[in-house]
């Protein structure tokens, strides 16, 4: 590509090989990380226009990580607006999603199907701090499972508020660490961290928790090593929602928080958008096509090339770790 | 309910025994004993006769939720569950009550049984809004009867064995045979004295099976074979039969009374002596051989057992060993003790066939008799160890099962369709066919035997093969061979191959071979057992 517009700098959606990049100005850092030192990055802010070939491109706050985007295109009065991924639950650790007026919609389906339904990020965290301080009383680690770029990062910010009750240290995979680096350089707050690598040997892990790529939980990886001695294991994804999800991973724990919109979600951002055509993505679509012609509107969906057909390998954001 | 609920997460929620009987133990310790009584009905797989049609409860959830019948059906496939997932979908509750399990069992299900359905339509959508979404999941497998959360009789056994203080021998024998879930029946199973009250349900109790595991290793690891007795392992019904205050009783392995099912046992009773409890296979038989399975089967299905079928399929009491004798639990006594008492109280030429003793001096020529088993219609042998006592549900070491080899066949997967539970939304569940000419023609289902690795690479083909969609199910690439084994094998004018096979799994998958390369149903009929076509034996 010569120049490619990058909705976030998840692997999914941000991959190296183009001449030049378009991207929100608070993801350029991550950006990096994935397209290397060379290329050149236009980093804008969110609602800045630029005019590309003929069409005025702009940025608009998604709520998904970091410097998520949604991409306004204008031409000749008509307004299309791609979602990229994004959520409308609050984030301490990135702009909230805005409504963006427009004439066709494209949105992503990843949980559209009413089952998915996020509670309130509270109880999360609470179960989270609650999960933690049993396993500390049984003399477990506790191993917690997150996507290194964005959701380890809310999870983070969203643990601080308990920390001053649930004393424990917080360890990192390197993975998880390095975007950590990145996200503090944002002046973002997020709960203290120790890289896991850093430890000592006689480190006591029955009280910490140890925050780690869902790739690391196999027998060849980290958590295999057995060096964290007994422990107890968490994901969190909204795929959790669902127990059969939970169970084929041989996981102890899952806690439903995810960054893409659930079904809710996605039927108001469709609504907010204003939008007369909605083209669908990523996920579910067929569902949600379904229903959104039921109920009037116009709709179809649009094939990727970036997906499995229902992301099995339980990637939320299907991303390979840096 | 908030407890139980909360019990079944914890439950769900490890895999390790030791933390399952912890929720459970924690759990009895602080429920009334109705609620601990109707949790261990449940939790052992006795329900209460369903009430509640899936089609209805699944109409009633859609009304309730809002959505399409089709939006449900995908939300279906994609959790696996049919309790999840109506919880999953049904509107978040306005408030979340905290009534005990045997209140919403015995005074808001149970009285459903005479009501019309509009009666249980209101009763059901009004418990569902009294319920937070973890309550409503609980609820929902209890109406729906799909209670499994990976708890054994056994981890069930430990935990009230754990809060009574009791034996666990003793708590097994208790739960067993006929006993209603009330709060009096919990109490007596954790006394540590039996109440006379106790004695009525006691005249039908069966005695815990004893089960075989599979041989592992060489035969010739076992030692001597003169320490063993060696016996057809046949294929029946496993049951015990019970004599006692001139009463008989047939029971299931799985814990089903089906005395009615077999008016030849409960004849049989009146020939037996007083207080009696004998182990055995309840086979379909004639002229001194069983019967094929399918017969029994066609036996088991009649509402009422009419003088046709008792004539043309008869059945037999294959005894394996004995319990009780003169009312006393003999379970203690050596194996040779009990199969010596268990001849004398034989009654000749009657339906209880002592099950014959296989002779062998050494284990070579037992390897030799084996090769018998397929035209005996056995199984293979099974092996006890002398001197043995009867032990309670499946042990290693002194039973052992040793099966002869399954058949196996080449076959190529046509059609896959979703999983469930923690199998849902991956594509387990498969159709394999073979050919004939040119075709491939469905011949067996198998969900079993591959690796979660394997299932994932699988699964990862259905998704790129695809050629046709059919609801759920999709047609794929014949491309995939894998080895199939199953045990047993009948002409049936159900099947389009006009063949059913018994058990089948996957036994290995053929990644070394290609479509072509699969048998064909000529090869596949070649191994039925000899009979005029088309006529069902």
């Amino acid at each position: 590509m010569d120049r490619a517009v990058v909705t976030h700098a998840h692997s999914d959606h941000a991959c190296p090989g183009s001449r030049a990049y378009l991207t929100a100005q608070p993801g350029e850092a991550l950006l990096r990380v994935r397209v290397g030192g060379e290329a050149p990055i236009q980093a804008l802010e969110y609602g800045e226009s630029v005019r590309l070939k003929g069409v005025h491109v702009s940025l608009h706050p998604a709520g998904h990580i970091l410097g998520s985007a949604q991409v306004r295109i204008e031409s000749g009065g008509e307004v299309w607006v791609v979602s990229g991924d994004y959520k409308l639950e609050p984030d301490p650790t990135c702009t909230a999603f805005e409504p963006v007026a427009c004439h066709t919609f494209v949105t992503e389906s990843t949980f559209g199907l009413p089952i998915y339904r996020w509670p309130p990020e509270a109880d999360v965290f609470a179960e989270i701090h609650a999960w933690w301080a049993a396993n500390q009383q049984a003399g477990k680690a506790s191993v917690l499972f997150a996507y290194s770029l964005g959701k380890a990062q809310r999870v983070l910010a969203g643990l601080l508020a308990g920390m001053d009750t649930a004393a424990g240290p917080i360890y990192t995979h390197g993975a998880v660490e390095n975007f950590c680096r990145l996200y503090r350089e944002a002046g973002i707050a997020l709960a203290p961290t120790t890289p896991a690598g850093a430890a000592p040997p006689a480190t006591d892990w029955s009280r910490a928790l140890i925050l780690a790529p869902p790739s690391a939980n196999g027998t060849h990886g980290l958590i295999g090593s057995r060096r964290f001695g007994p422990l107890s294991t968490g994901l969190v994804s909204g795929w959790m929602r669902i127990r059969g999800a939970r169970r084929r991973r041989s996981l102890d724990r899952g806690f439903v928080l995810s960054d893409h919109a659930d079904w809710p979600g996605i039927m108001s951002a469709i609504r907010a958008s204003g939008a007369s055509r909605v083209w669908v993505t990523h996920g579910y679509r067929a569902a949600v096509v379904e229903w959104l012609k039921q109920q009037g509107g116009e709709a179809q969906a649009i094939e990727t090339r970036f997906e499995g057909e229902l992301d099995e390998t339980g990637a939320e954001p299907a991303e390979a770790e840096p | 309910m908030r407890a139980f609920a909360e019990m079944y997460a914890a439950l769900d929620e490890t895999t390790k025994t030791n933390e399952k009987v912890e929720a459970l133990t924690r759990y009895f310790s602080q429920v009334p004993p109705a609620d601990a009584a109707w949790a261990a009905t449940f939790l052992i797989g006795r329900r209460p006769k369903r009430l509640l049609e899936s089609r209805k409860l699944a109409q009633w959830a859609i009304e309730e939720s809002s959505i399409p019948d089709w939006l449900f059906g995908e939300c279906y496939h994609a959790v696996g569950d049919f309790a999840e997932t109506i919880a999953l979908l049904l509107p978040p509750a306005q408030s979340s009550s905290n009534l005990p399990l045997h209140y919403w069992i015995e005074e808001r299900l149970l009285p459903l049984r005479d009501a019309d359905d509009e009666a249980k339509r209101a009763s059901l959508v009004s418990a569902w809004r009294e319920m937070d979404e973890r309550q409503r999941f609980a609820w929902n497998k209890i109406i729906t009867g799909e209670f499994r959360v990976g708890v054994s009789q056994s981890l069930v056994v430990r935990a009230v064995a754990a809060v009574s203080g009791l034996d666990a021998a003793v708590v097994s024998h208790r739960l067993m045979g006929d006993w209603q879930p009330t709060a009096e029946f919990w109490t007596q199973l954790v006394a540590h004295q039996a109440s006379e009250a106790t004695r009525d349900a006691d005249v039908s109790r069966p005695y815990p099976f004893f089960l075989a595991y599979p041989l592992e290793g060489a035969i010739e690891e076992l030692g001597g074979i003169r320490e063993w007795q060696v016996e057809w392992k046949w294929d029946g019904i496993r049951a015990q039969l019970i004599h006692r205050d001139w009463r008989t009783f047939v029971w299931s392995r799985g814990e089903e009374l089906m005395t009615d099912r077999f008016p030849e046992l409960e004849a049989l009773g009146a020939q037996l002596p007083e207080g009696v409890v004998v182990d055995g296979e309840v086979l379909p038989w004639m002229n001194g051989e069983p019967l094929p399975f399918a017969q029994m089967q066609r036996r088991i299905g009649r509402k009422v057992l009419g003088p046709r079928i008792l004539s043309e399929v008869p059945v037999v009491i294959v005894a394996y060993d004995l319990l009780e004798l003169a009312g006393v639990d003999i379970r203690e006594r050596p194996l040779e003790f009990r199969r010596a008492r268990l001849e004398e109280i034989a009654p000749p030429n009657s339906a209880l066939i002592v099950s014959p003793v296989v002779r062998a001096d050494t284990w070579q020529e037992l390897a030799v008799r084996r090769q018998e088993a397929r035209a005996r219609k056995v199984e293979g042998f099974m092996l006890k160890r002398l001197g043995s006592p009867y032990r309670v549900g499946r042990r290693r070491g002194d039973w052992w099962k040793w099966k002869i080899e399954p058949y196996s066949v080449d076959a190529v997967l046509i059609y896959a369709q979703p999983g469930h539970g923690r199998r849902a939304s991956l594509f387990t569940d498969y159709t394999f066919g073979v050919w004939d000419g040119n075709e491939l023609v469905p011949f067996a289902k198998a969900y079993s035997g591959l690796t979660d690795e394997e299932i994932r690479q699988v699964d990862a083909f259905v998704r790129g093969n695809t050629i046709e969609k059919f609801g759920p199910v999709r047609a794929v690439k014949p491309e995939l061979v894998f080895e199939l084994a199953f045990e047993g094998i009948q002409r049936s004018p159900r099947h389009r191959s006009g063949i059913a096979v018994r058990f089948p799994r996957m036994a290995r998958w053929r990644t070394d071979k290609r479509a072509k390369d699969a048998d064909t149903l000529e090869t596949i009929r070649a191994l039925l057992p000899p009979g005029r076509p088309g006529v069902i034996d």
